[in-house]
């Protein structure tokens, strides 16, 4: 549909050298992160957990059960989950993970599509746009704790698997960005350019497949990669009143419950979903850098 | 010359903006372009000069008189696909080949597949860039840009160019030369030109006739003819004749305003 698409010719800019240099940056901010946070804990250790001279308590407690040491965390993913069963808690993590993803995966599509449909929309009837641009702002006011629940009840009444409700509260957290950023891109041609088309009896239809949509694209996927991690946070927590116990919203719950005999465990869980994201939003961003042509590069 | 209609006739034209305070745009706009003219329209900021080139576009309805183009509603004309327009940025397309620009008309005018991409091909030799086909817009310097939007007005041989200030972002040695261009293709072409400058050497080398416009409410104070020889080439810009047309169409400006800006 989009045609912006065809002979792209890749990025030539983004060379191995380059794309090794920016894992090697990734790597060394993540060690400086974790000696930081070492740093952090041998501070609070050394002064017994007040600042010297002031008398008063650091904010943040650093002993072993509020803040684990990070070996301690990496551990806790390789061992047993229980006692006798044959599997690591990162296996068991990235299993969850995959559950998850996949209904992130799902509340993302339909998040995306109903978002771009929105926008367009909008864009083709201002009317509609100022009738329902208020809801489209106030639903994402209303906090996805709250929704949640609701949703799985509805879904259960009106017989929408527990698995698509899941994926409905992914999606909504997911379309508003889309919607937000469809609008302005297929509004971001310049004035002489729908004349231009207007000057060769284009019809709408004509005027949105091409000019409007493909000036588009590059804002789309700017929302995309804020879609991305805001449908693995969708997912995380429909799972929750949908009793998922397969997902990472369980996981979360689970070990939250048991902090105190094992902080390392949350911990590391929540290094997994966040990396889950992380992986998610990559891909959107692999997509967009095979689909944008160099034409967007500023001229050399 | 295909039909006796001239190809612009305007007859007490008006356009007001109507808005928070409304503004008289253009008031009893009375002018007939001839087949083949070449028109320069010239006169200060505010004069609507950009303002009749759309209404003769149909990108805006007049607000009172009569206008026809080629015997047509300015809406008749426009959907017969008559006018091939240029503006101050060549608003290319920054998705497509430059190729692919030039076949952005010939799409939405729905021509044959095999016919776009040999037309297309032409209008790059008329503009000189036909190595350039498939490079992009961002490849190509501010000039070359211009005459790829050119290429494109012209891809469906539109009757009339309409052309808002096409050359005013370039530099005074590639703008001559564009004008020369112009004048070339206009030769070869069989179009009506309609040209919006602020220039005054730009408005008497081009044009066969200099319309000199007036701000507050827009309105045409004189017509000059230019009956300088053609082909004009650098050697016209030298000649006596010239200096003469640039006097008279400066003094024409100077007559059309109407107080010193006290701004």
């Amino acid at each position: 549909m989009v045609e912006a698409i065809e002979e792209t010719g890749g990025e030539p800019t983004r060379t191995l050298w380059s794309r090794i240099r920016t894992v090697v940056w990734f790597l060394a901010i993540v060690g400086l992160m974790a000696i930081l946070y070492e740093a952090y804990k041998a501070m609070w250790e050394a002064t017994d957990g007040t600042i010297p001279l002031l008398g008063i308590d650091w904010l943040v407690r650093g002993n072993d059960i509020t803040m684990p040491h990070t070996w301690s965390i990496i551990d806790s993913l390789f061992e047993e989950v229980q006692r006798g069963r044959n599997e690591i808690l990162l296996v068991d993590l990235l299993k969850a993970s995959l559950f998850t993803l996949r209904e992130a995966l799902a509340g993302f599509v339909i998040g995306a599509s109903f978002g771009f449909g929105l926008g367009v929309l909008f864009v083709r009837f201002p009317l509609a746009e100022r009738s329902f641009m208020p809801y489209v702002v106030a639903s994402q006011t209303v906090p996805i704790l709250a929704i949640a629940p609701i949703v799985v009840i509805w879904g259960r009444r009106f017989g929408v698997s527990q698995w698509m409700a899941v994926a409905i509260i992914a999606a909504y957290l997911t379309f508003f960005p889309v919607v937000i950023n469809t609008l302005r891109g297929l509004r971001s041609p310049q004035a002489t350019a729908t004349e231009l088309m207007r000057s060769y009896g284009a019809s709408h239809r004509e005027v949105l497949v091409k000019l409007q949509i493909p000036a588009a694209v590059p804002y789309i996927f700017t929302a995309l990669k804020v879609s991305a991690t805001a449908s693995v946070i969708g997912a995380i927590i429909g799972e929750l009143p949908a009793g998922f116990p397969d997902g990472l919203g369980r996981k979360l719950l689970v070990f939250s419950q048991r902090f105190a005999s094992g902080p390392e465990k949350l911990y590391g869980t929540v290094l997994v979903a966040s990396a889950a994201g992380f992986l998610f939003v990559s891909l959107v961003g692999a997509v967009e850098r095979r689909l944008i042509p160099g034409t967007r590069r500023v001229a050399s | 010359m295909s039909s006796g209609a001239p190809a612009v006739a305007a007859a007490g034209v008006g356009k007001v903006f109507v808005g928070d305070s409304s503004v008289e745009a253009l008031q009893g706009i009375d002018l007939t372009i001839q087949q083949n003219d070449f028109i320069a329209l010239i006169g200060p900021s505010g004069c609507g000069k950009s303002t009749l080139l759309r209404l003769v576009g149909d990108l805006l309805a007049p607000t009172s008189g009569s206008l026809a183009v080629n015997g047509k509603t300015p809406n008749e004309a426009r959907l017969a696909r008559e006018y091939g327009m240029v503006f101050q940025k060549a608003t290319l397309l920054e998705w497509r080949t430059v190729l692919k620009n030039i076949e952005l008309p010939l799409e939405v005018m729905d021509f044959d597949k095999e016919e776009r991409e040999p037309r297309a091909r032409e209008m790059l030799d008329l503009v000189q860039l036909s190595d350039f086909g498939d490079s992009y817009p961002w490849q190509l310097s501010g000039g070359m840009q211009q005459r790829v939007a050119i290429a494109r007005a012209l891809a469906f041989k539109p009757s009339i160019l309409l052309m808002d200030e096409p050359f005013g972002a370039l530099d005074e040695m590639t703008r001559e030369r564009m004008q020369l261009e112009l004048l070339e293709i206009w030769d070869r072409t069989d179009t009506t030109v309609i040209f919006v400058t602020h220039s005054i050497p730009e408005a008497v080398f081009l044009a066969t006739h200099v319309v000199v416009m007036s701000p507050r409410p827009g309105r045409i104070t004189d017509v000059i003819d230019v009956d300088l020889p053609r082909p004009r080439g650098f050697e016209t810009r030298e000649s006596p004749r010239f200096y003469e047309k640039l006097t008279e169409v400066r003094e024409a400006l100077r007559r059309a305003e109407p107080e010193p800006d006290r701004q």
